[in-house]
Order: structure tokens, then sequence, then C-alpha cells
């Protein structure tokens, strides 16, 4: 106690004879405005909530209620920071007001915004969806804690100006992924979730260690500052190599070829509402960083990088859709086609140019809504025909035709088909490709589509339309909580398929705000680069 | 493992090693220590307990559910960012008062409540896993 004292004399007299401390130097001064909280303020709500819910154990019953109500609060904040976003550009909020590059900055530009809108869209879905789904026993597992915290990761991972920040969140959420894995403790999910675990944790280790390597090189991790050093360091630095472990480190979280392998042996094993959170979800995290990290802070690795990334994404496409092509189980078929997906994507990133990354972006999004929606779909398969696969399942058609028309026009979103949300991005990427001459890639885009309808074909005609050959009991009537997020998913694909126009304007500035980051850089440091 | 000796002894060991943790806990602002730190100590204190004298006595000893403990230092670590709310400052920056106490002055900072909070974490995470660990590894 007494060594404290006089060191705080120490100091108080070395202030007094020095000149006055310029805290200008060091710390943020000027108090932050309202618009610049709702840039924490979303994984700060869902930390808190996910808090408290994990204390109420004894209540298990108000679960559902609190975390539905948050979720829908989650969509207007991030509802709210996507508007100001589009208003005055990107906000940048620094923790403890150290000043950035030292201080870690939380920066939402509008790639971050809409995707964390959209990721609070899909989980608000999946709240509601769970409630049927999930029953007190998951609940007291804690399924609705872990949500709140798989969100918190999600959306930090989407706001945060900060490499190692980034790694931080992905750990925040793949660790509340296991927990929401294993709920229910069956062997076959125990199995998934080793697999899932393994490969994920490798992936991990690899971002870390290219993250290390990253400060070796840069000696900053905050993106704005990376993305202005790059330049100068180009000439000597190993940037190559950087965004070779960083690719693939993405990439295996995203489950693009030949890194896939965990995403279908662990996709279908656990409760529906947690595959189609993590259909929506996961991969997309991935996908935002790999464009973040490529798009934004080396952008000249990813052009050097392209020809490797196309053929990645082409062999992703056409591997994932032939896998949906043979599999028979519901939800293994959507892993498969979840994977053709990030093909696509990839496809965008390899091809790059605003044409390019905006299609990558429209895709991810769409891919978000509708892959979930799809796992929706198949839960509700599962309690009409009471079984997974579609060798069995048949006459869903005639049990419930409300059920099967949207599952229907899911099938056409998933494959492409104008007028929903999955043509448009197509429409782009497809124009992109060729605009650089790439027409083999346009080429494997088309017939990825054209094979996907194929596969949803097969699935429709199999479960929806086939006769059913013995005769059933009385269909086991459908809880709101089910339809009604389908409904809701397959409505906002349908929109977005009529009217892309505001979607698509967002999307392209957000793509030029990744080529240009001018305006992010200027968010994070007003006043010029530090010396 | 369960001699008259340890029995004995555990809980002495016990009071000590969780006041050892408040310590290392309120140190590690200046110095080396702090919440994680002090959180595994504390662990390892009620595992010695747990060892000595049964999982349950442990469970009632600390009143509330492990789990519990855990949710209510992420509350804590939440809060003490969210205070910079109310300040005007960006969020997480440090804040202090200094209430005087017996006629000492204590000084309190929203950096002690996350540190506390991270110990409250790290109290509730570990050892729901340890005791549970205790509990079906020794029957």
């Amino acid at each position: 106690m007494s060594r404290r004292h006089r060191w705080d004399t120490d100091c108080v007299m070395a202030a007094s004879t020095s000149p006055p401390l310029d805290l200008s130097a060091a710390l943020v001064l000027a108090p932050p405005t309202a618009a610049e909280w709702l840039v924490i303020l979303p994984v700060v709500w869902c930390l808190i909530l996910g808090a408290l819910l994990v204390m109420m154990r004894r209540n298990v019953s108000l679960h559902p209620v609190i975390a539905i109500v948050g979720l829908a609060g989650l969509v207007g904040i991030d509802g709210l920071l996507l508007l100001e976003v589009i208003r005055n550009g990107p906000l940048t909020m620094v923790m403890g007001r150290w000043l950035p590059p030292f201080g870690i900055a939380f920066t939402a530009d509008l790639t971050g915004a809409l995707f964390a809108l959209i990721a609070a869209l899909v989980a608000l879905a999946a709240g509601v969806f769970s409630i049927a789904d999930i029953n007190d026993s998951g609940r007291r597992y804690g399924f609705y804690p872990l949500l709140m915290v798989l969100m918190a990761g999600v959306t930090g991972a989407f706001m945060t100006g900060d490499v190692f920040n980034l790694y931080v969140w992905f750990e925040v959420l793949l660790i509340s992924s296991f927990g929401l894995l294993v709920l229910g403790s069956e062997h076959e999910q125990i199995d998934g979730t080793v697999k899932y675990g393994f490969l994920n944790l490798v992936a991990t280790t690899l971002f870390l260690v290219a993250t290390g390597y990253l400060y070796a090189v840069f000696g900053t991790l905050n993106m704005a500052d990376i993305a202005r050093k790059a330049e100068g360091l180009r000439s000597n630095a190993p940037l190559m190599t950087l965004a070779g472990l960083y690719t693939l480190a993405f990439g295996m979280k995203a489950a693009a070829f030949p890194v896939n392998f965990w995403l279908p042996a662990s996709y279908h094993t656990p409760r529906v509402v947690v595959s189609a959170l993590f259909a929506g979800l996961l991969t997309k995290v991935g996908i935002y960083a790999l464009i973040r990290v490529m798009v934004m802070l080396l952008p000249v690795e990813r052009e050097e990088l392209s020809f490797v990334l196309a053929i990645a994404a082409s062999l992703t496409m056409i591997v994932g859709v032939l896998g949906a092509l043979a599999q028979s189980d519901f939800r293994r078929l959507l892993g498969f086609l979840i994977i053709s997906g990030i093909g696509s994507i990839l496809a965008g990133i390899a091809v790059g140019g605003p044409g390019g990354i905006g299609g990558a972006i429209f895709y991810a999004l769409h891919s978000m809504l509708v892959m979930t929606a799809l796992y929706f779909a198949s839960g509700i398969a599962m309690r009409l025909g009471a079984s997974a696969s579609i060798v069995t399942l048949a006459g869903l058609y005639r049990r419930h035709v409300g059920f099967a028309a949207l599952s229907l026009m899911l099938c056409f979103a998933v494959s492409g088909l104008p007028p929903f949300s999955g043509f448009w991005p197509k429409v782009m990427l497809v124009k992109a490709a060729l605009d650089i001459g790439a027409w083999w890639l346009a080429a494997v885009l088309l017939l990825a589509g054209f094979l996907t309808t194929i596969a949803t074909g097969r699935l429709f005609l199999l479960a929806y339309w086939r006769e059913q050959a013995v005769a059933v009991g009385e269909t086991p009537p459908l809880p709101a909580a089910t339809l009604a997020p389908l409904a809701a998913l397959t409505l906002l694909t349908l929109v977005l398929g009529l009217y892309p126009e505001p979607l698509l304007a967002t999307i392209q500035d957000a793509a030029a705000g990744l080529d240009d980051p001018s305006a992010y850089r200027e968010s994070v440091f007003p006043g010029g680069w530090p010396q | 493992m369960r001699s008259v000796i340890f029995r004995t002894v555990a809980p002495f060991l016990t009071g000590l090693m969780m006041l050892f943790s408040v310590f290392v806990l309120l140190r590690g602002h200046n110095e080396p220590g702090g919440g994680f730190i002090g959180g595994l100590i504390a662990v390892s204190a009620l595992a010695i307990y747990g060892i000595a004298h049964g999982v349950q006595t442990v469970r009632r000893a600390i009143y509330f559910h492990p789990m519990t403990i855990a949710g209510a230092g992420l509350f804590a670590a939440s809060i003490a960012g969210i205070v910079s709310l109310a300040a005007g400052v960006p969020f997480m920056t440090g804040l202090w008062i200094y209430p005087s106490l017996l006629g000492v002055e204590v000084p309190l900072s929203t950096v002690m409540l996350f540190d506390t909070g991270v110990y409250l974490v790290v109290v509730g995470a570990i050892s729901s896993i340890a005791l549970s660990l205790e509990e079906r590894g020794g029957e």
C-alpha cells in the first residue's frame, strides 16, 4: 500500500514539473455520438441477454420469450445501424478510447452492416422456429443462452475492425456452436461434433498462425492500418504467403472444396433449428472474413490468387451439387447445396471488381435466407412424414399444400430461378465472369445452377409429388411457430427477387467501399494517419 | 485420497486459497495477477474441497449453480463496458470513483468490475466442469 502511494506521489510530482500532457495524442477525447454506439450495441446486447439467460436457470419456460424479444431488438438495432451507415458512411468506435491502431476499433461499413442485419433476421426466424423444436430438456441444456452468445460472436465478427479481434469473435461463435451441436447428447451428434470441432479448430489455428505472421510483418492488426501499409510492404514482405494462409483458413470455415467434408458430416445431426442457424450463419462468417481480408486488405494478392480461387470455386460448385444429387437424407442433401452456394460466392471473389464482389455479397445474403428456410422446410417435412429420408418421405404435397408451395418457391430460389432472390446474384456473377473473359467460369456457374435445379427437382418429385404407397393415419397438425418463420423467409426472398433495386444499390456501394476503403480509413483515422 | 490428514487440512487450505485468489484478483490491476488467474486459484480451492468432502458439499457451499456464477460474471463484465454510455466516453473506457470508507480512500473502477466479472466467469465455468468430472469419475 505504501509503495502505491509513493508511486502516485511520484506521478503527481512528475506531472507538476513536466509540461502538461497532451492527451489527444493517445486518447479519443470527443464524446461518441449516439450513432457510434450502434456499432458496439448489438454485440453487448447479445452478451448481456445471454448472461441473463444463463442466470435464469430456474425459469427456462421464460427463455424463449426473452430470447425472441431480444432477437427482435437485435434486428431493430442492426436495421438502425444499416440506415445510419447508408446515410453517413462507415462508423467507428474504439474500445477504451485509445486511439487506433493501438485501441481496438469496431467499424461498421455497408458490408458488415448488411451481413449483420440479415444474420439477425435469420436468428429471429430461428428463435421463433425453436419454440416448436426445442423441448424442455433442450432449454435446460441452454439452447437460448448459447443462441444469444452465438449471435454476439457472429455480429462481433461482422463489426470488428481488428484482425486479432476477428479471431476472438470466431472463437466465441465456435464455442457456442459446439454447445448447440451436442444439444441432446445423442451418439450421432457427438460423432458429428467431433468432426466439426476438429476441422474447425485446425482452421482456427491456421487463422491464428496467419495473424501472428501478419503482425510480425505489419506491426499492426488494425484493418484500416493494414490496408494502408500493404502498399509500401508489397515489394519485400511475404504478403502472398499471408494471403494463401488466410484463404486456406477461411476457405475451411466456409466449407470450400477440398476442405468441405466437415459440413455434410455434421450438419444433419443436431436439432433442425440448429442446422438451420448454422446453414445461415457459420459458413457465411467465413465468407465475410475472406471478403474482408482478401478484397479490402490484400487486393493485389487476391488478383494473383484469382485463378486458384476460380478453380476451387468451380470444383466446390460441382462437387457440392453432385453430392446433393446423390444424397437421400433431406438434410445431408441441403448440406451439399450450401457447399455448392459457397462455390458461387467464391467465384465472385475470384472474379473481383464491383460486379464480382457485389455478386458474391448478394449471393451470400440470399444464401443465408434461403438455406435457413430450406432447413426449416426439412424439419417440417420430418414432422409431416415422420422420416428424414426422401426415399421414404412421400406425398407431402397432399398432406399440406401450403407448405409444399413454400418449399417449391425455396427450391426455385436456391436454384437461381426468377422471380426469387437467387436469380440476381447469379446474373451478376455470370456477367462479371464473362466481362473478364472467364467464359469457362460462367459456364460452370450456369451448369451448377442447372444441376441444382435437377437436384431440387428430384427432392420435390420424390418427397412431395410422389403418391404415398401405404395409407397413413391423420396428418399431425403443424404448429404456427414452424410455418410462420418459413413463410416469412420465403416471402423475403420473393420480395428481394421482385424488387431488388434498393438492396442492389446498397450492395454495389458496399462493394465499391471494399474496393476503395478510403471512407473506411477516414472513419477509423478521422484526422489522417497517426505519426 | 480421503485420508484423515487430508480431510482435516482441506477446509483450512480451501479457505486460505479462496482468500489468496481474491488477493491475486485485486493485485492484478498494477502487478501480475488478475481475474483469470485468481479464478483458477479459487477453482483449485473448490476442487480440493470437493476431493476431500464430496461434490455435494461443495455445491451446497457455493449455494449458486456454477453456471449461474459464470452468467453473473459475464453480466458484470458487460455492464462494466456499458457504464461508459452514461459517462459519455467510448465503450470500455476505465472510469474511477474514490469513495471514502472509514477514513480510507478506496479507489474503485469499471476495470475492477470487469476483472471481477472475468474472475466469476472462470470460477463458474471451470468449477462446473471440474465438479461434474469429479461427480462422474469418483463413484
